[in-house]
């Protein structure tokens, strides 16, 4: 009895061990309970703007409500006009390029290119009124546009190719007395939409999202956390938190995910570790674009094509425009798998005026990072490629004039002339242009970090562990087990068990035989 | 000749759960290393970090057996016989030429044993027991953390951990065959399960 005593208490501790270890659970649940908790109680505003007498009036222009905002808010347009939501620049530090003042003002995409000579049609975004040119007055406070922002009636839209006037059928009293925090449908308007349509340039960020499912996005799911884009990016004195990389160089004013779970939130340890080097999004964002497609490349090179002499679209069998003769050649994809880089919250960008190396694609913004960099996590990105115009004697990536309101006037989606396009915007930004253009392929990246999706749906081990396609198989600065093994070491090793079975194999046949032959000689 | 205790309780009880434990890490780890599919990537490091604490305490356990029986001395290596061990396999084996050594419950492991078994326990259990634990409890380098326990990456202890299991395994098949050449081809396994073995009697020599 006692001989098994020791043996089978030893195996029970072994069995309650490993039981104890597969039911774990893989979150805190009571960390997720006290967020749910916490962002389940929406907001009542605490006054009723209706019954303000400043705003029982008719407004003739949106210009007199700001004034009257101001009358009640009298510093607020301070912190706006400090925003970047107003200035549309940045004063970024640039590795290897000092301070700039950078942001949609003044840098390249690879999507419509750059606001300049086109302010009027991209301007419909900017959360002021008539920014149409150069000239606009940013010191003007009554130029300030709250509504965007702050409408809670859901019936305030801005003109198209309005320069960020509000449309002509918007009644500015309605408006101006349902005022309160920003919701999705204020932001999403114009950040569902950059690049001219849903989902062109983020790919995590797109209309489906205002009133989406789990599957889609756990925390802005109606039936998940239910949250504003306020809730995660929170602002204090009108400055938002987080921004894009597209045109942000610095790590800093980040919106993260550790800022609700914290760093440590899974109680598998082995999990927590790899948030040292891995970003949450990197598992938890599996697949973005998953309700409707996103942009994947764009060449500009093939626009301009002409069917009975006038400019035509064509689409695809989900209605995502696949050619337009004023934009070029669209590839669109949905439920797409991200690229994956290493990215320590830096980045540098190709800057307007910049000379372009032999080496392409052009990366319009780098993400910098490595892994033997601390401050390095792998995220996922979308990247975006695309064949844009340069100027092949100044080596600049060019800005072109795409907007106009008539033909003549040099804008390319009404003259379809690439010289007098180039030519126009490259003067109003004050460049050279050598009367010549070819195309350039180009790389843009932008980190994903929306579309989380449920836990269940998270990225399993063993997609990224893996010799076979594995999801960070470009990434081969590191050693990751599962991915890697040392070739002379597999080989010896593999070459020691053959070796092995072989000389046990033959050694047995011998054995076997020299024993039979001494059997024979017995008898 | 007569029937002889040659692996007391505990001895049996190590052989096996070490047995058992090393099959185990060896099935895990090569699932982990992406050469076999079984329990799935993720249960495979849990339960082979769990499978691993088990054979940390299973090694304190024994090397306490080993120190307060005086068993260690089994493993002192010795040239006696060495070559007539090696000769026995290769050659003698097959002419049914009797064991150049004779097993003992005092000496019960041949001088190539002896050179092996010291092997796994001084070289090849260390070089796995420090590599598997540096592969659990290393630190990424991080900005804030003490400089000394950071590790800049996997590679090296990789490597290594890979080349023992690699080791282990070509052991695991050699040992399984050579257990087939004692008096009769199961006469080591049973001893190894009952603890008894007909041994040559001393006086018989």
């Amino acid at each position: 009895m006692k001989r098994f005593l020791i043996p089978s208490l030893a195996l029970a501790i072994f069995v309650l061990y490993f039981i104890s270890t597969i039911t774990k659970q893989d979150i805190v649940p009571s960390q997720i309970e006290e967020l749910k908790s916490e962002y389940g109680e929406k907001i009542r505003p605490s006054v009723d703007h209706s019954k303000f007498s400043q705003l029982k009036k008719s407004f003739s222009k949106p210009q007199e409500v700001t004034a009257a905002c101001i009358d009640c808010h009298n510093e607020r347009h301070t912190e706006v006009m400090n925003s970047s939501h107003w200035n549309w620049e940045r004063e970024e530090y640039i590795e290897g390029r000092g301070v700039r003042y950078i942001g949609k003002k003044n840098i390249l995409n690879n999507f419509c290119i750059g606001i300049n000579t086109n302010e009027q049609s991209c301007n419909k975004c900017h959360i002021g009124y008539g920014w149409e040119d150069k000239s606009f007055d940013f010191a003007n406070a009554n130029n300030v546009d709250c509504l965007a922002c702050h409408d809670n009636s859901d019936t305030y839209v801005k003109k198209s190719s309005g320069a960020g006037m509000p449309d002509p059928s918007v009644n500015l009293t309605t408006v101006a007395q349902k005022v309160g925090k920003p919701t999705k449908s204020n932001c999403g308007t114009c950040h569902f939409f950059g690049g001219g349509g849903n989902n062109v340039k983020h790919g995590d960020l797109e209309k489906a999202l205002f009133d989406t499912h789990r599957e889609i996005d756990v925390h802005m799911a109606s039936d998940g956390g239910n949250l504003e884009c306020v809730d995660c990016h929170t602002a204090e004195r009108h400055q938002m938190l987080g921004k894009v990389y597209s045109l942000s160089s610095m790590n800093r004013n980040r919106s993260t995910c550790e800022q609700c779970h914290g760093a440590t939130p899974h109680t598998n340890e082995v999990i927590n570790e790899h948030g040292v080097k891995v970003a949450c999004q990197t598992c938890h964002i599996p697949e973005y674009a998953k309700v409707n497609a996103t942009k994947m490349a764009w060449d500009w090179s093939t626009a301009g094509k002409m069917k009975e002499g006038k400019p035509y679209e064509e689409k695809d069998s989900l209605g995502n425009i696949t050619y337009a003769s004023i934009k070029g050649t669209f590839i669109w994809k949905q439920n797409v798998q991200p690229e994956y880089v290493w990215f320590n919250g830096t980045a540098s960008h190709y800057l307007t005026g910049d000379t372009i190396s032999s080496e392409t694609p052009i990366q319009m913004n780098t993400l910098h990072g490595s892994y033997d960099d601390p401050d390095a996590k792998i995220i996922p990105v979308k990247v975006h490629r695309a064949v844009q115009p340069y100027d092949p004697v100044t080596k600049f990536v060019v800005q072109p004039k795409t907007f106009a309101n008539r033909e003549g006037e040099g804008g390319y989606w009404k003259d379809f002339d690439w010289n007098s396009s180039i030519q126009h915007g490259m003067e109003y930004v004050g460049l050279p242009y050598s009367g010549h253009y070819s195309f350039v392929k180009t790389e843009m990246y932008w980190p994903i970090n929306h579309m989380v999706s449920p836990k269940t749906k998270a990225v399993a081990c063993k997609e990224c562990h893996t010799s076979n396609n594995s999801r960070v198989g470009n990434l081969r600065d590191f050693y990751m087990p599962g991915r890697d093994y040392n070739a002379t070491v597999e080989f010896m090793g593999i070459g020691a068990i053959v070796m092995s079975l072989l000389g046990v194999g033959v050694h047995a046949v011998v054995r076997v035989a020299s024993k039979k032959q001494s059997m024979k000689n017995h008898i | 000749m007569k029937k002889q205790l040659v692996y007391s309780r505990f001895n049996r009880f190590w052989h096996w759960m070490q047995s058992v434990l090393i099959i185990f890490l060896g099935l895990t780890g090569f699932e982990i290393h992406g050469s076999l599919s079984f329990f799935g990537f993720d249960q495979a490091v849990t339960l082979h970090n769990t499978a691993a604490y088990i054979f940390l305490v299973l090694i304190g356990l024994a090397i306490f057996w080993h120190f307060t029986t005086g068993e260690w001395r089994q493993y002192l290596p010795t040239r006696q016989h060495l070559r007539a061990q090696i000769e026995y396999y290769l050659t003698g084996i097959f002419r049914n030429a009797p064991h150049p050594t004779r097993k003992t419950a005092i000496s019960k492991l041949n001088p190539l044993q002896k050179l092996v078994y010291l092997a796994l326990k001084i070289l090849v259990i260390p070089i796995m027991v420090v590599s598997g634990l540096l592969f659990m409890y290393y630190r990424y380098p991080q900005s804030s953390s003490i400089q000394s326990l950071n590790i800049d990456g996997l590679e090296a202890i990789a490597i290594l951990h890979t080349a023992g299991a690699f080791f282990l395994v070509s052991f695991i098949i050699a040992h399984l065959y050579l257990i087939t050449t004692g008096h009769t081809p199961t006469a080591n396994l049973k001893a190894m399960i009952t603890g008894y073995e007909v041994l040559e009697d001393e006086h018989s020599k």
